[in-house]
């Protein structure tokens, strides 16, 4: 085997719970963003772009939707002789085989994926983040402080601080405190869930919490701070420029929104920092006689006879004569009847709302009552949904095939 | 059928009634439909067929060509076994590099014709489009035990300013060519050759050497018309929608006719998708004054004017006041703030700088050569 000079692990493990019915049947990193793009592009491309070409995928929620997308790779050309992109699921070792049971075990557990390309450096990714990133920026950085662990950090707002992970810094960058979601944060300095390593201290810190047995084998809860108590070399590398983690119902929300505006932060049309992706085979879109779309994105597939505002929609999306989409986002193959009203909505890969439904209504008295913890005021209607013609789905409710669709819709 | 045929496409047609449309490019090249190049249509229609060893017979500007080819990989045709050739001129003893005609190209690569392992050859040329599989037409042409089975469908509309390699066919009850006419000034037969062309690949071969031998050079006039009697060859019927660019106006007329969805649906076929090379170009963007309607738009655009009636390939971009009807803008036209255009076909990366006016009419689209600043 080739020897590489750093090796990319993504955890794509994450249940996406916060993400409500949208992970029912898929892993988080596979949940569609942006138009045309699934989250995993963003780092996937990231890593090509940055010259890794060769990524390992951690996974153990539901993979088929996640292996099925990726692929041989080819989508990011990360088909290789040497490298490439390989699904890591967990497996049976001798006697002994468990699930990846946190962040560092299901590293720990895939060492001889990594030791076979005898790396410098390792670098953890996770797979609910939107960027645009320089990881060979990153490495160089590493390199010239002679660090044993990077970290990448973003400014946040002081008022914000209490939700991340802070870095307590030196004047020199150099990390003397980490902090998981501190009461009274002391700087501003959040770490986005990036983190280069030099291999060798890496390995020797996960086979340490691997003997553990009161560790949750995290790498912010017990390796970062094992390494910070051993004293070795910590730096925050600082990162300019759009970042979201997309981990909730809202924060997916905003972020789709956010590639509306007329130059949005994060820029998709850079010719110099695709983002790649495994594309629908589909002609261009149309927009019909009686169609119109203001500050929206649509792509490939649509046929757009209604009229769209301020949303998102994905590929093959088909919306009726009629039809009014405001501030959504509609997943690919989804299907909107015509004199549909959608607000404030997500609605599921091949979901189809019915003729003159109305999604995302104005909560009345007489609603039943229904959980909106996950949703806040955004409507979810769930993948292969069918609501009926005429239906009425108040705001911030969850509907689901199994509970709500099948009887109400 | 994998094992059965394998597909050879002829692209050294050349067309002067396309005029900048292949300036530097060869038919088989020509964007269409926003997104797609006549080539991918007739490699899907394959590929779509379970055919997976395909020839490509190339004669002049055919960088654009296999720039967009590349390995064959977007059409799976990347393969250890068979897979996609593509076929240039070359220079030997007894051959120039320039073909004199269709024979002389089908005789250069006679090579690959006798190394291909199928036993049927599906010939067809570049500037004929259609969504189909092969699978009956083959079956047809066993059942019926043709010598040559030829894809028509039915024309009703004649026009002689629109007139190229039109072949057409007068048959009997039993779907057996009894007559073939080639450019008729009035043509006997509404049934018109798709140049599409299924026969076993020996006869193939052997109808090659006799007509290279007689040093005849067109395979419509020498093989075809003149083997209407001592060869069994039959029509295939085809009711799908047919796309034939053979002028300007026809590019223009079929390009528009991808805005009706009968159409769209008939060459956009889910079942039969149409592969092309995928370019990753974001998703196209709506400005907050966009207008658009009865319009196809490819991904990478970046609308802010108001369009109508038009098509946009990837990454065409219109400014805020301006306004496009009628139009063909080819990938990364840029139609700078306050510029009108009507009835205009832009060839690839041409700017209009702000507030430039350019109008044609229906029958006489205006179109702007490549990378031109207007």
């Amino acid at each position: 085997m080739i020897k590489k000079r750093m090796v990319a692990m993504l955890l794509a493990g994450g249940q996406g719970t916060r993400l409500g019915v949208l992970t029912n049947r898929t892993a988080k990193p596979a949940v569609p963003f942006g138009g045309k793009y699934r989250i995993i592009d963003f780092p996937l491309s990231n890593c090509v772009n940055s010259g890794v070409d060769t990524v390992g995928v951690l996974t153990q929620y539901e993979p088929l939707e996640l292996n099925g997308y990726l692929g041989n790779g080819s989508a990011w050309d990360l088909d290789r002789n040497s490298g490439g992109v390989y699904v890591l699921p967990p497996y049976v070792k001798g006697s002994r085989g468990e699930w990846y049971s946190g962040t560092a075990n299901a590293i720990c557990q895939n060492i001889g994926f990594i030791e076979r390309y005898d790396p410098d450096y390792v670098l953890i990714l996770s797979g609910d983040h939107i960027y645009k990133m320089d990881y060979s920026a990153m490495l160089r950085h590493h390199e010239e402080k002679q660090a044993d662990a990077t970290i990448a950090v973003l400014q946040v707002p002081m008022e914000e601080a209490h939700r991340f992970g802070i870095m307590n810094t030196d004047a020199d960058d150099r990390i003397v405190e980490f902090e998981e979601k501190p009461r009274q944060p002391r700087s501003d300095k959040a770490s986005m869930g990036i983190y280069i390593f030099t291999w060798p201290v890496l390995r020797e810190f996960l086979m340490r919490d691997d003997r553990e047995e009161s560790s949750e084998h995290d790498f912010g809860k017990n390796i970062i701070p094992a390494m910070l108590r051993d004293g070795r070399r910590m730096f925050a590398y600082r990162f300019e420029g759009y970042w979201k983690d997309v981990g909730t119902v809202q924060s997916l929300w905003e972020a789709n929104m956010d590639l509306i505006q007329d130059e949005p932060e994060l820029n998709l049309d850079d010719k110099d920092w695709r983002i790649y992706s495994r594309s629908a085979i589909m002609p261009a879109h149309y927009m019909g006689r009686s169609g119109s779309a203001i500050r929206s994105i649509v792509t490939e597939g649509c046929n757009v006879e209604g009229s769209i505002r301020h949303s998102v929609l994905f590929a093959g999306v088909t919306i009726g004569e009629g039809a009014e989409i405001s501030d959504s986002v509609v997943l690919p193959g989804a299907c909107i009847g015509a004199n549909a009203v959608v607000k404030k909505a997500i609605i599921g890969e091949n979901a189809s709302v019915g003729e003159d439904a109305c999604i995302g209504a104005a909560p009345e008295e007489d609603d039943p009552p229904y959980d909106t913890s996950l949703t806040g005021d955004i409507t979810l209607v769930a993948s292969n949904t069918a609501i009926r013609a005429g239906a009425r789905v108040p705001a911030g409710m969850i509907v689901n095939a199994d509970a709500f669709g099948a009887k109400e819709g | 059928m994998t094992d059965k045929a394998f597909g050879l496409i002829y692209t050294g047609e050349s067309n002067m009634q396309l005029r900048d449309l292949t300036y530097s490019r060869s038919i088989a090249a020509v964007p269409f439909a926003g997104r797609y190049r006549c080539i991918d249509f007739i490699l899907s229609n394959l590929v779509n067929t379970g055919i997976t060893n395909v020839g490509i017979i190339t004669q002049k500007n055919y960088h654009s060509l296999m720039d967009h080819l590349e390995s064959g990989k977007e059409w799976d045709l990347h393969r250890k076994r068979d897979g996609l050739f593509i076929l240039p001129p070359f220079v030997t003893r007894d051959n120039t590099g320039i073909y004199r005609g269709t024979i002389d190209a089908l005789r250069s690569v006679l090579g690959y014709i006798r190394r291909s392992a199928q036993r049927y050859v599906i010939l067809t040329g570049s500037h004929t489009i259609y969504n189909t599989t092969f699978t009956e037409m083959i079956a047809q042409h066993i059942k019926t035990g043709a010598d040559i089975t030829i894809m028509y469908n039915e024309e009703r509309a004649f026009d002689p300013e629109d007139q190229f390699d039109d072949l057409r066919l007068t048959l009997n009850e039993d779907g057996r060519v009894t007559d073939l006419q080639y450019n008729p000034y009035r043509p006997a037969s509404n049934l018109q050759s798709c140049n599409t062309y299924v026969m076993e690949k020996t006869l193939l071969e052997y109808l090659i050497e006799e007509a290279a031998a007689h040093d005849q050079m067109d395979f419509t006039r020498d093989v075809l018309l003149k083997h209407v009697d001592s060869l069994k060859m039959y029509g295939w019927r085809y009711d799908g929608y047919v796309a034939r660019f053979n002028s300007l106006p026809g590019f223009f007329r079929h390009n528009m006719a991808v805005l009706d969805r009968g159409v769209r649906e008939d060459l956009f076929n889910r079942a039969h998708p149409v592969y092309t090379k995928v370019k990753d170009e974001a998703p196209a963007r709506y400005g907050a004054n966009a207008s658009v309607r009865n319009s196809l738009v490819a991904d990478g655009c970046v609308v802010a004017g108001t369009v109508e009636n038009s098509v946009l390939f990837r990454g065409v971009h219109v400014g805020e006041g301006s306004v496009v009807r009628n139009c063909i803008l080819m990938q990364a036209s840029d139609i700078q703030p306050g510029s009108e255009l009507n009835y205009v076909i832009l060839d690839k990366g041409v700017t209009v700088k702000n507030g430039r006016r350019l109008a044609g009419y229906e029958g006489f689209p205006i179109i702007v050569r490549k990378g031109s600043v207007i």
